[in-house]
C-alpha cells in the first residue's frame, strides 16, 4: 500500500464509548446509515436482513425491580487487528476482499471485489458484517440525498462499518492543501461520534497520545468484547457498572471477579 | 429401441420404464432448476438464510456431499496405490458417484455465492491464507481428475467402443489411471482437509475453533480422514440401493466386505480421535476461551447433547464397531445398517461444522439464531440428488459399470 507522506508512525483509529453515558437513542444508527448511504427495505420487520453498520444491543443485569438496570451497547465494526493484522475477517476472505491496513488500523471492505461467498461473516462473532440480500432502493427523490463520496453497495455483496473512511481521505486532503503534515483529530471524527446527543463515543488515533481516545481507553474500567479470543479489537468500551463490564466477555464461574496477574 | 447401446452380458429393463422414471427424476430436477434461477435472476433474498447465518444448508450440502464422495478418491488410492485388486470391481461405480458429488458441489457454491459472475474472483485475486482459496482450488483440479477418470468408463459403452481411436483412448487412459488416482488421493487430502480447516480456524467462534498443527487446525486432519473412513460407506450404500432398485447383485459381497472392513477400520481410528478432539475442545479450548460446554449445547429449543450422542456414538462408534467385527461385516443386515448410520453420522459432523457454528451465540449478550431452509433452497439442495439419479441411471444402462454384473446376473 502507498505510503502516507509524512507519517513516521502507523495510526490505529479507535473508538471508546462510554455505556453509562448510552442512552440507547439511536442516533448513532441513524446518522451512521444517512452517512453511509445504507439500504434499507420497505419491510423492516426481519432484523436479522436488516443492514446496520452500527447497530445497537439491549441487555440487563437479569433481577427484578428496583434492581433491574439496563445497558444499551453500540456495537460498530471492532475493526479487530488480531495478531499482526490477521483479523477474524481478512484472514477467511478468499479473494482479498477485505483488508486490514496496517497505516490506519482499519479494516475495508472491496465491494467491487466482494463475490458474497459470506465467509467473513461466519467468521464474526460480533455479527458485524451484513449482506445485502435485496438490491438497494430508495424511495422516489431519495437518490438526491445520497452522500457522493460514498458509493452505495449492490445486491450479493458484504458490507460493514468503515470508520467513516472517506472522512479520512477528505480529511487527508483537506491537510495535505492546508501543507500540513498531520491531521487534528477534529478533522476525522465518525458520523455516529458526531451525532450522539451525550458524547458517549469518541473517536481519534489510539496512537496518538494527544487524542483523547488514546487516554480514555487507559481507564480501570474500560474493556473491549471478547478480548479472550484474539480479535483485538479497537473499540473500548466504558462502565463503571461491573456486571456490565463481565458482559463483555465470557468467564466460567469461578473466574469472576476478574482475576488479575 | 436402445439395446444397441446396452453392455453385453446384460439385461436392462424396458426403454418406456426407463423413460417413465427419467421423467420422474426430471421432473424433480426441474424444480430445483426453476429454483436455482429464481435464486440467480432475484438473489439470495429467495432464501432463508440471514445475517447470522451467511452459511446455511447450502454450505452444509456442499460438505456432506464431499465427504460422502470422499469414496471416490480413497477407493481409488485403495485400487491402484495399495494394490487392492478386488476393489475393481467397484472402482467404476466409486468413480461415477464421486463425479455426481462433486459437480454437485461446484453447483451448489455457484448457486451461494452473491455475485455468481465474479465467481472466478476467488482464483484471481486468491488470498493464500484463505482455506476457502485452497477449497476452490483443489476442487476444481480434483473435479477434473473426476472427468479424466469418468471418461474411460464413457468410452467403453458398446458403440463408443468401436471406434478404433476411442478405444485405445480408453485403453491407454486406463493404463495410467495410477498416476490419476494419485493425484487424485493428494487433491482430496488438501481440499478435504481444507473444508474442516474452513470452520477449524475461525478463532472468533469457540464452538469451531480448534488448535492444531502448524497453520493447519485439526479440523483439518478430522475431515479428511472421516471423508476416507465414511465416503466409502456411502459407495457401498449407493450400491446396495441401486441391487435394491435393480433387483440384481451387481457386485460380490467379498468386494463389498473388503471395502467394509476398511472404511470401518477408518472410522473406528478416525472416531477415536474425534472423541479425544471433542474432549480437549470441551475441556480445554473452549474453557481457556470463557465457555462451558454446556454453552453450545443449552438454552436454545434444537440444539442437545443429543446430536453430539448421534453424530459420535450412532453415527460413528456403532457403524464402526459393526464393521470391524467380521460377523458385523458378513451380517447383511448389520452391514447396511452400519452404512446408513455411517452417512448419517458424517452428515450430521458437517451439519454441526457449518450451522451450529452459526446458531451459537458468542457475546453474552446475544441469543441463539435458529433456521430453517425456504422452499427454494430445499428444491436446490434436491436437484443435485435428483441429477444424480439421472445420472446413475444413464450410466447404469449404458456402460459397463458393474464389471461383475454379467457372472453374477447370467443371460439365458
Amino acid at each position: 500500500m502507498k505510503q502516507e507522506q509524512g507519517h513516521s508512525k502507523a495510526k490505529k483509529f479507535g473508538m471508546v464509548i462510554d455505556l453509562d453515558l448510552c442512552t440507547g437513542c439511536g442516533s448513532c444508527m441513524v446518522a451512521c446509515m444517512a452517512e453511509n448511504n445504507v439500504p434499507f427495505k420497505e419491510d423492516e420487520t426481519d432484523k436479522l436482513k436488516s443492514i446496520t453498520w452500527m447497530r445497537i444491543f439491549k441487555f440487563s443485569n437479569g433481577k427484578t425491580y428496583p434492581e433491574t438496570d439496563v445497558c444499551y451497547l453500540p456495537r460498530p465494526c471492532q475493526h479487530c487487528e488480531g495478531h499482526g493484522g490477521h483479523s477474524p475477517c481478512v484472514s477467511v476472505c478468499p479473494a482479498t476482499a477485505t483488508d486490514y491496513d496496517a497505516h490506519t488500523g482499519i479494516v475495508s471492505q472491496i465491494y467491487t471485489r466482494c463475490f458474497g461467498c459470506r465467509y467473513c461473516m461466519g467468521s464474526c462473532p460480533y455479527k458485524a458484517r451484513y449482506f445485502n440480500w435485496f438490491d438497494p432502493v430508495w424511495p422516489d427523490g431519495m437518490e438526491q440525498y445520497l452522500s457522493p463520496d460514498v458509493s452505495p453497495r449492490m445486491r450479493g455483496v458484504v458490507e460493514k462499518c468503515s470508520f467513516c473512511y472517506h472522512r479520512y481521505q477528505i480529511a487527508k486532503d483537506k491537510a495535505h492543501y492546508e501543507g500540513q503534515t498531520e491531521i487534528e483529530e477534529d478533522a476525522y471524527q465518525t458520523a455516529c461520534a458526531q451525532a450522539c446527543p451525550v458524547k458517549a463515543i469518541t473517536f481519534g488515533d489510539l496512537n496518538n497520545h494527544s487524542h483523547a481516545v488514546s487516554k480514555l481507553k487507559n481507564q480501570p474500567n474500560a474493556f473491549r468484547l471478547l478480548e479472550r479470543l484474539g480479535t483485538n479489537t479497537k473499540v473500548y468500551y466504558v462502565s463503571g457498572r461491573e456486571w456490565v463490564r463481565r458482559a463483555g466477555d465470557n468467564y466460567l464461574k469461578a473466574e469472576w471477579p476478574k482475576k488479575t496477574s | 429401441m436402445d439395446s444397441a447401446l446396452i453392455p453385453n452380458g446384460v439385461r436392462r429393463c424396458s426403454i418406456n420404464k426407463f423413460m417413465i422414471a427419467l421423467a420422474i427424476a426430471g421432473a424433480v430436477l426441474l424444480w430445483g432448476v426453476y429454483a436455482m434461477f429464481l435464486c440467480w435472476f432475484k438473489g439470495l433474498n429467495q432464501t432463508n438464510m440471514n445475517d447470522y447465518y451467511g452459511f446455511a444448508l447450502w454450505i452444509w450440502a456442499d460438505l456432506a456431499i464431499i465427504a460422502l464422495g470422499g469414496g471416490a478418491f480413497f477407493t481409488g488410492f485403495l485400487r491402484y496405490i495399495m494394490g487392492k485388486d478386488e476393489l475393481k470391481n467397484i472402482i467404476n461405480y466409486a468413480v461415477l458417484i464421486g463425479f455426481i458429488c462433486y459437480s454437485s458441489a461446484l453447483l451448489i457454491l455457484a448457486i451461494d455465492i452473491g455475485q455468481p459472475l465474479r465467481g472466478w474472483f476467488i482464483f484471481w485475486h486468491a488470498n493464500v491464507h484463505s482455506m476457502l482459496t485452497e477449497v476452490a482450488f483443489c476442487l476444481t483440479c480434483y473435479f477434473m481428475v473426476l472427468t479424466i477418470e469418468y471418461i474411460p468408463l464413457i468410452l467403453e459403452n458398446k458403440q463408443i467402443d468401436k471406434v478404433p481411436f476411442f478405444h485405445h483412448l480408453s485403453h491407454n487412459m486406463h493404463s495410467v489411471m495410477a498416476v490419476f488416482a494419485a493425484t487424485g488421493a493428494f487433491l482430496s487430502f488438501f481440499h478435504q482437509g481444507s473444508l474442516g480447516g474452513v470452520a477449524g480456524v475461525l478463532f472468533g467462534r469457540p464452538f469451531a475453533f480448534r488448535e492444531g498443527l502448524f497453520i493447519w487446525p485439526w479440523t483439518f486432519f478430522l475431515f479428511t480422514w472421516s471423508a476416507a473412513a465414511y465416503g466409502p460407506c456411502f459407495t457401498l450404500m449407493v450400491t446396495k440401493i441401486t441391487e435394491m432398485v435393480t433387483k440384481k447383485k451387481l457386485v460380490k459381497d467379498n468386494v463389498v466386505e473388503l471395502l467394509a472392513k476398511i472404511s470401518g477400520w477408518m472410522m473406528a481410528t478416525y472416531i477415536i480421535a474425534k472423541i479425544i478432539d471433542t474432549y480437549y475442545w470441551a475441556n480445554v479450548t473452549a474453557p481457556s476461551l470463557g465457555f462451558n460446554i454446556m454453552h453450545f449445547y443449552s438454552n436454545n429449543s434444537f440444539y442437545g447433547l443429543w446430536i453430539l450422542f448421534l453424530e459420535i456414538i450412532l453415527g460413528g462408534v456403532v457403524p464402526a464397531a459393526i464393521l470391524i467385527t467380521e460377523k458385523g461385516r458378513k451380517n447383511s443386515l448389520a452391514r447396511n445398517t452400519a452404512f446408513v448410520l455411517a452417512v448419517i453420522g458424517v452428515c450430521v459432523n458437517r451439519w454441526v461444522m457449518v450451522l451450529q457454528v452459526m446458531a451459537v451465540p458468542v457475546m453474552s449478550f446475544d441469543t441463539w439464531a435458529l433456521y430453517y431452509p425456504s422452499w427454494q433452497e430445499v428444491a436446490t439442495t434436491i436437484l443435485p440428488v435428483a441429477y444424480g439419479i439421472i445420472l446413475i441411471m444413464i450410466s447404469y444402462r449404458y456402460l459397463p459399470i458393474f464389471p461383475q454384473e454379467p457372472e453374477l446376473n447370467p443371460v439365458d
